[in-house]
């Protein structure tokens, strides 16, 4: 197998961790809505948002490796 | 005409080259947007709160409530004798906030997409933070990595997860921020690709790229305040070692 073509699938592999970004995005606003749905006063829509922000930050690693091996390898 | 290389937009390009004493110090597209990004922030700040006002009008009153957001969120999470470091943690917010929000531009260079900028501005963070630790706790600043009330089997284990994830910190803040924008903007420009491509049914990726556009706004903003926030976490554990 050429460099090119094992570049192609390693990449391709890599993305694999989005699912895991995916699940957490969804657990963190299931989460959310959950705690606004029994209590609407409560303040935890910014903790919503960081939770987001760090659930998918993991999975951009995960791209981040993609690109690595896609473009600089 | 062949699309463009997705990755082309963010190539460094030399606006001034400029050698000083054998180091490439050129004036880039990357300096210009940092500079930009410099004036538009002492403009905003300086400009909106000249007439200080008791009653402010509405751009004293922008300027105010990004200072109050930031000066609140330090004092939450970096808690006491934190407050001489809100200079450092709002200049930072602003400059990435800004970083990222003049890099959706069309055709302007963000500068936070590349991992030196980032890193960089990550690495003063954790080296700031480490310093202030051990200036004020000195040697104590190590129990950070032997959390109180932990069985003595537990540590020769639980020691190095907590060194290793200490000194992970400065990679994950700057890949963290250097993903989300180099992520969000080609996938950007690969949707803009196919829509030249696809001719009438070029309208389904542009209106994938107008809710991109949105997410990258949002996503511009959130990653300003997730590096911020983390920046005041860090800084609570070196203050109050947990």
């Amino acid at each position: 197998m050429d460099v090119a073509s094992a570049k192609m699938i390693g990449a391709g592999l890599a993305c694999v961790a989005l699912v895991g970004a995916g699940i957490g995005i969804g657990n963190v606003f299931a989460a959310l809505i959950n705690s606004l749905a029994r209590n609407p006063a409560a303040q935890v829509t910014p903790f919503a948002f960081l939770g987001f922000a760090l659930a998918e930050a993991t999975g951009l690693f995960g791209l981040a490796i993609a690109f690595l091996i896609l473009f600089v390898f | 005409m062949a699309t463009e290389n997705p990755l082309h937009q963010f190539a460094i390009e030399r606006l001034i080259p400029l050698q000083i004493g054998g180091v490439d110090a050129s004036y880039t597209n990357s300096a210009l947007m940092m500079s930009v990004a410099v004036v538009l922030i002492a403009a905003f700040v300086l400009l909106t709160t000249r007439g200080a006002a008791l009653v402010p009008g509405r751009w004293q009153s922008t300027a105010e409530m990004l200072y109050e957001f930031i000066a609140k969120m330090v004092d939450d999470n970096a808690g006491e004798g934190a407050r001489p470091y809100l200079p450092f943690v709002f200049s930072l917010f602003m400059f990435i906030l800004f970083g990222n929000l003049l890099g959706m531009i069309p055709y302007s260079f963000t500068f936070t997409s590349h991992i030196i900028v980032t890193f960089a501005l990550a690495a003063v963070v954790f080296v700031g933070v480490t310093v202030i630790g051990i200036a004020k706790h000195g040697f104590h600043f190590l129990s950070l990595f032997a959390p109180h009330g932990v069985p003595k089997a537990l540590l020769l284990l639980l020691v190095p997860i907590e060194v290793l994830s200490y000194f992970i910190r400065p990679f994950t803040l700057s890949i963290r921020l250097f993903a989300n924008m180099m992520a969000g903007h080609t996938m950007l420009a690969i949707f803009a690709g196919f829509v030249a491509v696809l001719g009438l049914a070029g309208v389904l990726p542009l209106a994938v790229d107008v809710a991109l556009v949105l997410l990258e706004l949002l996503v511009a903003v959130l990653q300003a305040y997730v590096f911020a926030i983390l920046t005041c976490l860090y800084l609570h554990d070196a203050l109050h070692l947990h």
